[in-house]
Protein backbone atom coordinates (compact mmCIF):
# COMPACT_ATOMS: atom_id res chain seq x y z
CA UNK A 1 0.00 0.00 0.00
CA UNK A 2 2.73 2.49 0.03
CA UNK A 3 2.68 4.60 -2.75
CA UNK A 4 6.18 4.40 -4.13
CA UNK A 5 5.38 0.00 -4.58
CA UNK A 6 2.72 -0.20 -7.05
CA UNK A 7 0.96 -3.62 -6.69
CA UNK A 8 -1.08 -5.36 -9.16
CA UNK A 9 -3.12 -8.30 -7.40
CA UNK A 10 -5.18 -10.47 -9.21
CA UNK A 11 -8.13 -11.88 -7.75
CA UNK A 12 -8.81 -14.37 -10.23
CA UNK A 13 -5.87 -17.00 -9.79
CA UNK A 14 -7.90 -19.56 -7.77
CA UNK A 15 -6.10 -22.84 -8.74
CA UNK A 16 -5.48 -24.76 -5.69
CA UNK A 17 -7.43 -21.97 -3.44
CA UNK A 18 -8.94 -23.26 -0.21
CA UNK A 19 -12.22 -23.56 -1.72
CA UNK A 20 -13.94 -26.25 -0.74
CA UNK A 21 -17.92 -25.99 -2.00
CA UNK A 22 -18.79 -28.89 -4.41
CA UNK A 23 -19.12 -28.24 -7.92
CA UNK A 24 -22.60 -28.41 -9.28
CA UNK A 25 -23.07 -29.73 -12.88
CA UNK A 26 -25.71 -28.48 -15.40
CA UNK A 27 -27.60 -29.70 -18.05
CA UNK A 28 -25.93 -28.80 -21.66
CA UNK A 29 -28.13 -25.53 -22.71
CA UNK A 30 -28.18 -23.90 -19.84
CA UNK A 31 -26.17 -20.96 -21.01
CA UNK A 32 -27.94 -17.70 -19.06
CA UNK A 33 -29.87 -17.32 -15.63
CA UNK A 34 -30.61 -14.09 -16.13
CA UNK A 35 -32.02 -11.75 -19.53
CA UNK A 36 -29.35 -9.41 -19.12
CA UNK A 37 -26.86 -11.87 -19.49
CA UNK A 38 -26.63 -12.75 -22.94
CA UNK A 39 -26.62 -8.52 -23.32
CA UNK A 40 -23.11 -8.39 -21.57
CA UNK A 41 -21.87 -11.17 -23.41
CA UNK A 42 -22.57 -9.72 -26.92
CA UNK A 43 -21.95 -6.09 -25.60
CA UNK A 44 -18.17 -7.94 -24.15
CA UNK A 45 -18.01 -9.19 -27.66
CA UNK A 46 -19.24 -6.38 -29.70
CA UNK A 47 -16.75 -3.47 -28.11
CA UNK A 48 -13.94 -6.36 -28.44
CA UNK A 49 -14.27 -5.56 -31.93
CA UNK A 50 -13.50 -2.13 -31.80
CA UNK A 51 -10.27 -2.79 -30.73
CA UNK A 52 -10.04 0.13 -28.29
CA UNK A 53 -8.51 -2.55 -25.94
CA UNK A 54 -7.45 -6.63 -26.51
CA UNK A 55 -8.42 -9.44 -25.05
CA UNK A 56 -5.51 -9.23 -22.79
CA UNK A 57 -6.09 -6.15 -21.49
CA UNK A 58 -9.91 -7.26 -21.10
CA UNK A 59 -8.95 -10.20 -19.11
CA UNK A 60 -6.66 -7.83 -16.23
CA UNK A 61 -8.94 -5.33 -16.12
CA UNK A 62 -11.54 -8.16 -14.97
CA UNK A 63 -8.77 -9.79 -12.58
CA UNK A 64 -8.31 -6.81 -10.98
CA UNK A 65 -11.63 -5.98 -9.98
CA UNK A 66 -11.92 -5.72 -6.14
CA UNK A 67 -15.47 -7.67 -5.82
CA UNK A 68 -14.20 -10.23 -8.38
CA UNK A 69 -14.57 -13.10 -5.62
CA UNK A 70 -18.39 -11.85 -4.92
CA UNK A 71 -19.59 -10.98 -8.64
CA UNK A 72 -21.42 -13.74 -10.83
CA UNK A 73 -19.39 -14.25 -13.96
CA UNK A 74 -21.67 -12.35 -16.09
CA UNK A 75 -21.21 -9.25 -13.68
CA UNK A 76 -17.76 -9.79 -13.71
CA UNK A 77 -17.94 -9.21 -17.61
CA UNK A 78 -20.26 -6.29 -17.02
CA UNK A 79 -18.01 -4.59 -14.49
CA UNK A 80 -14.96 -5.32 -16.41
CA UNK A 81 -16.74 -3.81 -19.67
CA UNK A 82 -17.76 -0.39 -17.78
CA UNK A 83 -13.91 -0.14 -15.93
CA UNK A 84 -12.55 -0.41 -19.86
CA UNK A 85 -14.80 2.23 -21.40
CA UNK A 86 -14.04 4.84 -18.29
CA UNK A 87 -9.87 3.77 -19.13
CA UNK A 88 -10.04 4.15 -22.43
CA UNK A 89 -12.61 7.59 -22.17
CA UNK A 90 -14.58 5.87 -24.80
CA UNK A 91 -17.76 6.75 -22.24
CA UNK A 92 -17.87 8.22 -19.02
CA UNK A 93 -19.46 7.45 -15.95
CA UNK A 94 -21.89 9.91 -15.89
CA UNK A 95 -22.67 8.78 -19.80
CA UNK A 96 -23.30 5.03 -17.91
CA UNK A 97 -25.13 5.99 -15.03
CA UNK A 98 -27.74 8.21 -17.43
CA UNK A 99 -27.88 6.24 -19.71
CA UNK A 100 -27.10 8.74 -22.74
CA UNK A 101 -24.40 9.98 -24.82
CA UNK A 102 -23.48 13.27 -23.30
CA UNK A 103 -19.73 13.37 -24.31
CA UNK A 104 -18.11 13.06 -27.59
CA UNK A 105 -17.31 9.34 -28.93
CA UNK A 106 -13.83 8.61 -29.35
CA UNK A 107 -12.41 7.36 -32.66
CA UNK A 108 -12.64 3.80 -33.17
CA UNK A 109 -11.18 1.06 -35.86
CA UNK A 110 -14.08 -1.06 -36.44
CA UNK A 111 -17.99 -1.39 -35.37
CA UNK A 112 -19.21 -5.15 -35.31
CA UNK A 113 -22.41 -5.04 -37.73
CA UNK A 114 -24.55 -7.81 -37.33
CA UNK A 115 -23.60 -9.02 -41.31
CA UNK A 116 -20.47 -9.30 -40.68
CA UNK A 117 -20.57 -11.33 -37.17
CA UNK A 118 -20.23 -14.56 -38.60
CA UNK A 119 -17.23 -14.14 -40.69
CA UNK A 120 -15.61 -12.30 -37.85
CA UNK A 121 -15.97 -14.95 -35.24
CA UNK A 122 -15.32 -17.45 -37.86
CA UNK A 123 -11.79 -15.73 -38.50
CA UNK A 124 -11.19 -15.17 -34.88
CA UNK A 125 -7.84 -13.76 -33.37
CA UNK A 126 -4.83 -16.27 -34.46
CA UNK A 127 -1.80 -15.51 -31.57
CA UNK A 128 0.23 -17.22 -33.20
CA UNK A 129 3.73 -15.48 -34.70
CA UNK A 130 7.08 -15.43 -36.87
CA UNK A 131 9.47 -16.36 -33.32
CA UNK A 132 12.66 -13.97 -33.74
CA UNK A 133 14.45 -16.43 -32.32
CA UNK A 134 15.06 -20.36 -32.29
CA UNK A 135 13.02 -22.19 -28.82
CA UNK A 136 15.22 -22.23 -25.67
CA UNK A 137 13.26 -25.60 -24.83
CA UNK A 138 12.63 -28.52 -26.65
CA UNK A 139 10.49 -31.76 -25.31
CA UNK A 140 11.77 -33.48 -22.58
CA UNK A 141 13.79 -30.27 -21.14
CA UNK A 142 13.48 -29.86 -17.58
CA UNK A 143 12.82 -26.52 -16.54
CA UNK A 144 12.20 -24.45 -13.33
CA UNK A 145 9.04 -21.39 -13.62
CA UNK A 146 9.74 -18.01 -12.12
CA UNK A 147 9.22 -17.66 -8.64
CA UNK A 148 8.66 -13.92 -8.13
CA UNK A 149 5.03 -12.98 -8.23
CA UNK A 150 4.94 -10.67 -11.61
CA UNK A 151 4.05 -6.52 -10.74
CA UNK A 152 1.36 -6.94 -13.99
CA UNK A 153 -0.71 -8.98 -16.22
CA UNK A 154 0.55 -12.38 -16.16
CA UNK A 155 -0.60 -15.75 -17.08
CA UNK A 156 1.77 -17.89 -14.93
CA UNK A 157 -1.08 -19.08 -12.20
CA UNK A 158 0.17 -18.80 -8.24
CA UNK A 159 0.30 -22.55 -7.75
CA UNK A 160 2.69 -23.16 -10.40
CA UNK A 161 5.20 -20.89 -9.22
CA UNK A 162 8.60 -21.63 -8.42
CA UNK A 163 8.12 -25.50 -10.00
CA UNK A 164 9.89 -28.18 -11.54
CA UNK A 165 8.39 -29.46 -14.76
CA UNK A 166 9.41 -30.81 -17.86
CA UNK A 167 8.18 -29.29 -21.49
CA UNK A 168 5.58 -32.12 -23.00
CA UNK A 169 4.75 -29.35 -26.37
CA UNK A 170 5.94 -26.81 -28.13
CA UNK A 171 3.21 -24.11 -29.51
CA UNK A 172 5.72 -21.73 -32.04
CA UNK A 173 5.76 -18.42 -31.00
CA UNK A 174 2.00 -16.44 -29.61
CA UNK A 175 1.46 -13.14 -28.60
CA UNK A 176 2.67 -12.19 -25.29
CA UNK A 177 -0.17 -11.81 -22.58
CA UNK A 178 2.03 -10.00 -20.06
CA UNK A 179 2.90 -7.33 -22.66
CA UNK A 180 0.08 -7.25 -24.56
CA UNK A 181 -2.21 -6.48 -21.43
CA UNK A 182 0.15 -3.66 -20.64
CA UNK A 183 -0.10 -2.12 -24.14
CA UNK A 184 3.70 -2.92 -24.60
CA UNK A 185 2.51 -4.84 -28.22
CA UNK A 186 2.88 -8.03 -28.93
CA UNK A 187 6.31 -9.23 -28.37
CA UNK A 188 5.66 -12.77 -29.30
CA UNK A 189 7.20 -15.23 -27.20
CA UNK A 190 7.82 -19.01 -27.60
CA UNK A 191 4.93 -21.38 -25.85
CA UNK A 192 5.17 -24.46 -23.86
CA UNK A 193 2.77 -26.87 -22.03
CA UNK A 194 4.75 -27.62 -18.62
CA UNK A 195 3.72 -30.85 -17.28
CA UNK A 196 4.64 -30.71 -13.12
CA UNK A 197 4.28 -33.98 -10.86
CA UNK A 198 1.75 -33.52 -8.72
CA UNK A 199 4.02 -33.81 -5.91
CA UNK A 200 5.87 -30.88 -7.22
CA UNK A 201 2.87 -28.75 -6.50
CA UNK A 202 1.00 -29.61 -3.69
CA UNK A 203 4.05 -31.42 -1.81
CA UNK A 204 4.53 -34.86 -0.60
CA UNK A 205 1.91 -34.87 2.65
CA UNK A 206 -0.78 -34.04 -0.31
CA UNK A 207 -2.68 -37.26 -0.53
CA UNK A 208 -1.61 -39.03 -4.82
CA UNK A 209 -4.33 -39.13 -6.85
CA UNK A 210 -2.30 -40.24 -9.77
CA UNK A 211 -2.36 -36.84 -11.51
CA UNK A 212 -0.58 -34.56 -13.62
CA UNK A 213 -0.94 -30.90 -14.23
CA UNK A 214 -0.08 -28.69 -16.75
CA UNK A 215 0.31 -25.10 -17.80
CA UNK A 216 1.26 -23.70 -21.31
CA UNK A 217 3.95 -20.85 -20.48
CA UNK A 218 5.66 -18.29 -22.02
CA UNK A 219 9.36 -19.04 -22.57
CA UNK A 220 10.03 -16.12 -20.39
CA UNK A 221 8.25 -17.75 -16.95
CA UNK A 222 11.07 -20.53 -18.06
CA UNK A 223 14.34 -21.14 -16.75
CA UNK A 224 16.58 -24.66 -17.25
CA UNK A 225 16.08 -26.52 -13.86
CA UNK B 1 -17.92 1.89 -9.06
CA UNK B 2 -19.60 -0.96 -11.45
CA UNK B 3 -20.78 -4.44 -8.94
CA UNK B 4 -21.40 -1.86 -5.71
CA UNK B 5 -24.75 -2.87 -5.73
CA UNK B 6 -24.56 -6.13 -5.64
CA UNK B 7 -23.50 -6.19 -1.64
CA UNK B 8 -26.75 -8.26 -0.52
CA UNK B 9 -25.41 -11.39 -1.09
CA UNK B 10 -27.19 -12.56 2.15
CA UNK B 11 -25.23 -15.52 3.41
CA UNK B 12 -21.87 -15.08 1.52
CA UNK B 13 -19.79 -15.88 4.24
CA UNK B 14 -16.90 -17.64 2.81
CA UNK B 15 -18.58 -18.85 0.14
CA UNK B 16 -17.62 -18.79 -3.29
CA UNK B 17 -20.69 -20.25 -5.29
CA UNK B 18 -21.57 -17.25 -7.84
CA UNK B 19 -23.17 -17.23 -10.95
CA UNK B 20 -26.34 -18.19 -9.82
CA UNK B 21 -28.52 -15.38 -10.60
CA UNK B 22 -32.13 -17.24 -10.61
CA UNK B 23 -31.04 -16.98 -6.77
CA UNK B 24 -31.25 -13.49 -7.04
CA UNK B 25 -34.01 -11.46 -5.73
CA UNK B 26 -36.22 -10.13 -8.58
CA UNK B 27 -35.67 -6.26 -7.68
CA UNK B 28 -32.05 -7.01 -8.31
CA UNK B 29 -32.45 -9.15 -11.47
CA UNK B 30 -34.49 -5.31 -13.17
CA UNK B 31 -31.71 -3.13 -11.49
CA UNK B 32 -29.14 -5.34 -13.87
CA UNK B 33 -31.05 -5.60 -16.93
CA UNK B 34 -32.06 -1.45 -16.47
CA UNK B 35 -27.84 -1.13 -15.96
CA UNK B 36 -27.28 -3.32 -18.98
CA UNK B 37 -29.82 -1.76 -20.75
CA UNK B 38 -28.48 1.89 -20.51
CA UNK B 39 -25.02 0.86 -21.09
CA UNK B 40 -25.69 -0.60 -24.27
CA UNK B 41 -27.76 2.66 -25.21
CA UNK B 42 -25.01 4.76 -24.73
CA UNK B 43 -22.97 2.35 -26.55
CA UNK B 44 -25.00 2.77 -29.94
CA UNK B 45 -25.40 6.22 -29.46
CA UNK B 46 -22.00 6.70 -29.38
CA UNK B 47 -21.71 4.70 -32.57
CA UNK B 48 -19.82 1.84 -30.95
CA UNK B 49 -22.10 -0.86 -31.46
CA UNK B 50 -24.69 -2.37 -34.08
CA UNK B 51 -27.52 -3.09 -31.46
CA UNK B 52 -28.58 -5.90 -34.58
CA UNK B 53 -25.08 -7.30 -34.43
CA UNK B 54 -25.97 -8.44 -30.53
CA UNK B 55 -28.87 -10.27 -31.23
CA UNK B 56 -26.91 -12.30 -34.09
CA UNK B 57 -23.88 -12.40 -31.51
CA UNK B 58 -26.47 -13.97 -29.00
CA UNK B 59 -28.48 -16.05 -31.71
CA UNK B 60 -25.47 -17.06 -32.73
CA UNK B 61 -24.14 -18.97 -29.21
CA UNK B 62 -27.56 -20.15 -28.48
CA UNK B 63 -28.24 -21.84 -31.57
CA UNK B 64 -25.49 -22.24 -33.85
CA UNK B 65 -22.43 -22.93 -32.06
CA UNK B 66 -22.15 -24.85 -29.29
CA UNK B 67 -21.07 -28.86 -27.87
CA UNK B 68 -23.13 -30.73 -30.34
CA UNK B 69 -20.04 -29.27 -32.67
CA UNK B 70 -17.57 -30.59 -30.69
CA UNK B 71 -19.83 -33.92 -30.34
CA UNK B 72 -19.24 -34.42 -34.42
CA UNK B 73 -15.64 -34.23 -34.78
CA UNK B 74 -15.63 -36.55 -31.59
CA UNK B 75 -18.29 -39.20 -33.68
CA UNK B 76 -16.43 -38.56 -36.94
CA UNK B 77 -12.93 -39.46 -34.32
CA UNK B 78 -14.51 -42.46 -33.40
CA UNK B 79 -15.40 -43.83 -37.15
CA UNK B 80 -12.74 -42.33 -39.21
CA UNK B 81 -8.82 -43.47 -38.05
CA UNK B 82 -7.37 -41.06 -40.45
CA UNK B 83 -9.09 -38.25 -39.01
CA UNK B 84 -8.76 -39.63 -35.18
CA UNK B 85 -4.61 -39.02 -36.16
CA UNK B 86 -5.23 -35.99 -38.15
CA UNK B 87 -7.34 -34.80 -35.20
CA UNK B 88 -4.53 -35.52 -32.71
CA UNK B 89 -1.88 -34.06 -34.64
CA UNK B 90 -2.99 -31.00 -35.34
CA UNK B 91 -6.51 -30.41 -33.95
CA UNK B 92 -7.41 -26.80 -35.83
CA UNK B 93 -6.68 -28.39 -39.29
CA UNK B 94 -8.91 -30.68 -38.58
CA UNK B 95 -11.52 -29.04 -36.95
CA UNK B 96 -11.76 -26.43 -39.61
CA UNK B 97 -11.92 -29.53 -42.43
CA UNK B 98 -15.24 -30.12 -40.63
CA UNK B 99 -16.34 -26.26 -40.61
CA UNK B 100 -15.59 -25.27 -37.16
CA UNK B 101 -12.97 -22.39 -36.27
CA UNK B 102 -12.83 -19.29 -35.07
CA UNK B 103 -12.67 -16.93 -32.18
CA UNK B 104 -11.79 -19.37 -28.81
CA UNK B 105 -10.61 -21.88 -31.21
CA UNK B 106 -7.53 -20.08 -32.74
CA UNK B 107 -5.36 -23.22 -31.37
CA UNK B 108 -6.76 -26.34 -31.08
CA UNK B 109 -5.07 -29.57 -29.45
CA UNK B 110 -7.35 -32.69 -28.79
CA UNK B 111 -6.02 -34.87 -26.30
CA UNK B 112 -7.36 -38.39 -26.21
CA UNK B 113 -8.59 -40.62 -23.41
CA UNK B 114 -6.65 -44.13 -23.30
CA UNK B 115 -7.79 -46.97 -20.77
CA UNK B 116 -4.83 -45.53 -18.57
CA UNK B 117 -5.40 -41.77 -18.72
CA UNK B 118 -8.31 -39.45 -18.25
CA UNK B 119 -7.82 -35.87 -19.14
CA UNK B 120 -9.50 -33.16 -17.31
CA UNK B 121 -9.83 -29.28 -18.67
CA UNK B 122 -9.41 -26.07 -17.05
CA UNK B 123 -8.86 -22.34 -16.86
CA UNK B 124 -7.63 -21.67 -13.32
CA UNK B 125 -7.21 -17.76 -14.34
CA UNK B 126 -10.59 -17.12 -15.96
CA UNK B 127 -12.86 -18.92 -18.34
CA UNK B 128 -11.00 -20.26 -21.03
CA UNK B 129 -13.15 -22.75 -23.00
CA UNK B 130 -12.53 -24.07 -26.99
CA UNK B 131 -15.95 -21.89 -28.21
CA UNK B 132 -16.09 -22.96 -32.00
CA UNK B 133 -16.55 -26.79 -30.77
CA UNK B 134 -18.44 -26.69 -27.05
CA UNK B 135 -19.76 -22.48 -27.55
CA UNK B 136 -19.52 -20.55 -24.27
CA UNK B 137 -19.04 -22.68 -21.16
CA UNK B 138 -20.79 -23.67 -18.24
CA UNK B 139 -21.54 -21.73 -15.03
CA UNK B 140 -20.23 -24.47 -13.00
CA UNK B 141 -16.47 -24.21 -15.44
CA UNK B 142 -16.50 -20.45 -14.65
CA UNK B 143 -16.51 -20.96 -10.96
CA UNK B 144 -14.77 -20.86 -7.70
CA UNK B 145 -14.80 -24.28 -6.96
CA UNK B 146 -14.14 -26.10 -10.79
CA UNK B 147 -11.29 -23.63 -11.00
CA UNK B 148 -9.84 -24.08 -7.39
CA UNK B 149 -10.21 -27.57 -6.79
CA UNK B 150 -9.85 -29.29 -10.23
CA UNK B 151 -5.71 -29.61 -9.97
CA UNK B 152 -5.06 -30.39 -6.42
CA UNK B 153 -7.98 -32.77 -6.29
CA UNK B 154 -9.19 -34.16 -9.63
CA UNK B 155 -10.73 -37.38 -8.17
CA UNK B 156 -13.11 -35.09 -5.86
CA UNK B 157 -14.28 -33.22 -8.43
CA UNK B 158 -14.97 -35.82 -10.45
CA UNK B 159 -16.84 -37.02 -7.63
CA UNK B 160 -19.68 -34.39 -7.79
CA UNK B 161 -19.81 -35.28 -11.63
CA UNK B 162 -20.94 -38.71 -10.45
CA UNK B 163 -17.93 -40.01 -12.36
CA UNK B 164 -15.62 -42.81 -10.26
CA UNK B 165 -12.16 -43.89 -12.07
CA UNK B 166 -10.13 -46.62 -11.05
CA UNK B 167 -7.46 -45.51 -8.59
CA UNK B 168 -4.67 -47.09 -11.82
CA UNK B 169 -6.15 -44.82 -14.53
CA UNK B 170 -3.80 -41.36 -14.40
CA UNK B 171 -5.50 -38.26 -14.35
CA UNK B 172 -3.97 -35.66 -16.75
CA UNK B 173 -5.48 -32.26 -16.11
CA UNK B 174 -4.83 -28.93 -18.60
CA UNK B 175 -4.94 -25.77 -17.54
CA UNK B 176 -5.49 -23.87 -20.47
CA UNK B 177 -3.12 -20.54 -19.60
CA UNK B 178 -2.99 -18.91 -22.99
CA UNK B 179 -4.52 -19.16 -26.05
CA UNK B 180 -4.91 -23.27 -26.86
CA UNK B 181 -7.97 -24.60 -26.09
CA UNK B 182 -7.74 -28.21 -25.49
CA UNK B 183 -10.88 -30.97 -26.65
CA UNK B 184 -10.85 -34.09 -24.93
CA UNK B 185 -11.68 -37.44 -27.40
CA UNK B 186 -13.22 -39.08 -24.96
CA UNK B 187 -13.43 -43.47 -25.29
CA UNK B 188 -15.88 -44.66 -27.43
CA UNK B 189 -18.34 -46.60 -25.22
CA UNK B 190 -18.65 -50.56 -25.49
CA UNK B 191 -21.35 -51.66 -27.69
CA UNK B 192 -21.14 -48.90 -30.19
CA UNK B 193 -20.05 -50.44 -33.05
CA UNK B 194 -23.14 -50.81 -34.90
CA UNK B 195 -23.90 -47.19 -34.31
CA UNK B 196 -23.90 -44.57 -37.26
CA UNK B 197 -21.84 -41.80 -36.57
CA UNK B 198 -24.64 -39.60 -36.25
CA UNK B 199 -25.61 -41.85 -33.58
CA UNK B 200 -22.70 -42.11 -32.05
CA UNK B 201 -22.61 -37.70 -31.62
CA UNK B 202 -25.69 -38.10 -29.73
CA UNK B 203 -23.74 -40.23 -26.67
CA UNK B 204 -20.98 -37.69 -26.71
CA UNK B 205 -21.85 -35.21 -23.74
CA UNK B 206 -20.52 -31.68 -23.19
CA UNK B 207 -19.01 -32.73 -19.89
CA UNK B 208 -17.11 -35.93 -21.69
CA UNK B 209 -15.18 -33.22 -24.17
CA UNK B 210 -14.03 -31.22 -20.95
CA UNK B 211 -13.33 -34.35 -18.85
CA UNK B 212 -15.44 -34.28 -16.35
CA UNK B 213 -18.12 -36.67 -17.74
CA UNK B 214 -17.72 -39.57 -19.58
CA UNK B 215 -19.95 -40.88 -23.03
CA UNK B 216 -23.49 -41.93 -22.88
CA UNK B 217 -23.45 -45.85 -23.26
CA UNK B 218 -25.85 -46.99 -25.93
CA UNK B 219 -29.62 -47.38 -24.95
CA UNK B 220 -28.96 -44.60 -22.37
CA UNK B 221 -31.60 -41.94 -22.15
CA UNK B 222 -30.44 -38.45 -24.18
CA UNK B 223 -28.51 -35.99 -22.49
CA UNK B 224 -30.61 -33.21 -20.43
CA UNK B 225 -30.16 -30.14 -22.58
CA UNK B 226 -32.44 -28.17 -20.46
CA UNK B 227 -32.96 -27.93 -16.23
CA UNK B 228 -36.10 -29.90 -15.51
Amino acid sequence: MTPTAPSYHSNADLGGQDVRDTVRPEPEGELFHADWEPRVLALTLAMGATRLWNIDASRSARETLPDYRELSYYQIWLAGLSKLLLRTGAAQADEIAQGRMLHPAVPISRVLHAGDVAAVLARGAPTVRQPSHPARFALGSRVRTLSAPAPHHTRLPGYARGKRGVIERVHGAHVFADTHAQGLGEQPQWLYTVAFDEAELWGVGWPRQGSTVSVDAWEPYLEPA
Amino acid sequence: MPGTDHDHHPSHGHSHEHGHAHEHEPSTLSAMELRVRALETVLAQKGYIDPAALDVLIDTYQTKIGPRNGARVIARAWCDGEFRRRLLDDATAAIASLGFSGRQGEHLVAVENTPDVHNLVVCTLCSCYPWPILGLPPTWYKSAPYRARVIKDPRGVLEDFGVSLPETVRIRIWDSTAEVRYLVVPQRPAGSLHLSERELADLVTRDSMIGTGLPRNPGSPPTPRRAP
